[in-house]
């Protein structure tokens, strides 16, 4: 484990903690929102036969690190009739409760911030948590705008929690675990053995989890994306209604902050999916570090391959923002309540059965 | 509940036409153009910015009147005689010194209307579009050519010579008897 590494670099408990917790942050989660940002304008443009930024570095690469120069000279603006304490601490409330998040996450069998058994669980209560602070920056804005986006975001995140959380019981139920380190070791060997193709067991149960795992993986797919607020879910940001929703009145370095944590949920619930669904940081085919005798290879190839679908997921989210409209509130919460929870709960039930047979 | 898996399928199943249409997008070539770099190409009788080609401009003051919002101020003054005004390019004399040539592009609205009867045809409309300004009084553009010194200078010989003829007019009206009067000194046209 990294944990044992950075002990024994730096001799203290202390450091390594202190090291380990940072890690994601800097060697993740930074340069992810570097590279979301401008992949997400870049495929925006391109799927409306645009180039997209093209003046910065070349074809625009450098362009993310431009707008964050722009972003930390601007003035920090706080309305006057806000209230101040809540609305300063919005930001970071947001910003803490994804990047707690990254905590759970297990990036490659040698590297997972903290090996908890509930890790599943605690990543959704972490991100339930963001609600708090998106609540908090509506309310405090003082600003009629950000408060409908408040509310939305708030309804719309605890509608969704539900059928995010039955996907992840049925999960539950096959596996017995809900560590996250432990549910993606057990769909190694090869992509057959991911649980979207029915988990590691065989017979016939494996050939009847098929369908209904993968009406799961596209439930969970949507109320997860439902979740961070991204198009089609996007009615609390909603620019053409409600300006920018919660982040209306926030500027600078706040603003980014939200911005930050956006990307970074972008991420993490891609990375729940991953982990629950694609055999987390599993190869499909099978190791190079096996093939050569290089066993030190492997964690950095579970790394490579935990990235590589994550930002697919990403790239998914992105795709469907381009393609699909808003929806209005009641289609949301007609589609999570009509059609999201009660599939979920009989594929729960179906489940249930078949595991207890 | 047949309607019911109708519509979650019909749903999903529409998400999928949608997206595989944007996924095709993403490799077609763009359309749009990285302007200042690249430029459309104009329509062959755009109208933007007038030029005046001064050399070829005999003052004869036809574009301003012919202007339907009066951005043209065109102020002249006659050569005296034995100054060389200069020639147009098909080789007529000029016999005016146009000292103020003054085009306000603030409020030309690009009609071209000045353009056609210009006698020698040295109005014409550019290809330039990108002359913005900060402030309207440097979209006021002066095309005179000379500068503002020789503007001053004809205009006070110009003077000078009205005065001089009419003091000779006034020296001949009082000695009617010996000169009779003539109009060879005029400045001909
Ligand atoms: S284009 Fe029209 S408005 Fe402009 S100067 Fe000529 S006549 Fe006047
Ligand atoms: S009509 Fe032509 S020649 Fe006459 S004043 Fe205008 S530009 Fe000069």
């Amino acid at each position: 484990m990294i944990y044992d590494f950075f002990f024994k670099l730096t001799g203290s408990n202390f450091l390594a903690d202190v090291i380990q917790s940072l890690l994601p942050l800097f060697i993740f989660i930074l340069p992810f929102a570097l590279f979301a940002v401008l992949f997400e304008r870049k495929v925006s443009a391109h799927m409306q036969d645009r180039l997209g930024p093209m003046r910065v570095g070349y074809h625009g690469i450098l362009q993310t690190i431009a707008d964050i120069l722009k972003l930390i000279q601007k003035e920090d603006i706080i309305p006057t009739l806000a209230d101040k304490p809540l609305f300063n601490i919005a930001p970071v409330l947001v910003f803490a409760g994804s990047y707690a998040a990254f905590a759970a996450i297990p990036f490659s069998s040698a590297f997972i911030g903290s090996n908890i058994d509930l890790g599943v669980i605690f990543i959704i209560a972490a991100s339930g948590f963001v609600v708090a602070g998106i609540l908090m920056a509506g309310w405090s804005s003082n600003n009629k705008y950000s408060l409908l986006g408040a509310m939305r975001s708030a309804a719309q995140i605890i509608s969704y929690e539900i059928p995010t959380v039955l996907v992840v019981l049925s999960i539950i139920m096959i596996t017995g675990t809900t560590n996250l380190l432990t549910l993606s070791e057990m769909q190694t060997g090869h992509f057959w053995n991911w649980m979207i193709f029915g988990g590691p067991q065989m017979g016939l149960a494996k050939f009847i989890f098929i369908p209904i795992m993968i009406i799961n993986f596209v439930i969970i797919y949507i109320s997860t994306l439902a979740e961070v607020n991204r198009t089609p879910f996007d009615i609390p940001e909603a620019e053409s209604e409600l300006v920018s929703g919660y982040h209306t009145e926030y500027s600078g370095m706040k603003f980014a902050m939200f911005f930050l944590s956006e990307y970074a949920n972008m991420f993490a619930v891609s990375a729940i999916v991953t982990a629950l669904f694609l055999g987390g940081y599993q190869s499909p085919v099978g190791y190079l570090g096996n093939l050569f005798g290089a066993h030190w290879l492997i964690p950095i190839e579970q790394f490579f391959w935990f990235t590589a679908k994550g930002i697919f997921f990403v790239f998914v989210q992105m795709w469907l923002r381009w393609t699909l409209p808003r929806l209005r509130v009641d289609q949301l919460m007609a589609l999570c309540w009509k059609y999201l929870i009660p599939i979920a709960f009989v594929n729960l039930l179906i489940i249930g059965l078949i595991t207890v047979l | 509940m047949k309607e019911y898996f109708k519509n979650a399928w019909s749903g999903l199943f529409t998400v999928f036409i949608g997206m595989k249409i944007t996924f095709k997008h993403l490799f077609v070539p763009a359309v749009t153009i990285q302007y200042p770099d690249e430029r459309l190409q104009l329509p062959e009788r755009e109208r933007n910015r007038l030029y005046v080609n001064m050399d070829d401009c005999i003052g004869c003051d036809q574009c301003a009147r012919a202007c339907p919002v009066d951005c043209i101020t065109i102020e002249t003054v006659k050569g005296v005689p034995g100054e060389d005004v200069g020639k147009t390019s098909n080789g007529k004399r000029k016999a005016l010194w146009v000292t103020k040539f003054d085009i306000d592009f603030a409020k030309c609205c690009y009609c071209q209307l000045c353009v056609f009867p210009c006698p020698t045809e040295c109005i014409y409309m550019t290809d330039v579009f990108e002359f913005s300004e900060l402030k309207r009084e440097n979209l006021i553009y002066d095309f005179a050519t000379l500068s503002l010194q020789e503007r001053e200078e004809k205009k006070i010989n110009y003077a000078k010579f009205e005065a001089e003829k009419a003091a000779e007019k006034a020296a001949v009206k009082a000695a009617p008897v010996n000169k009779p009067v003539d109009n060879q000194e005029l400045p001909k046209p």
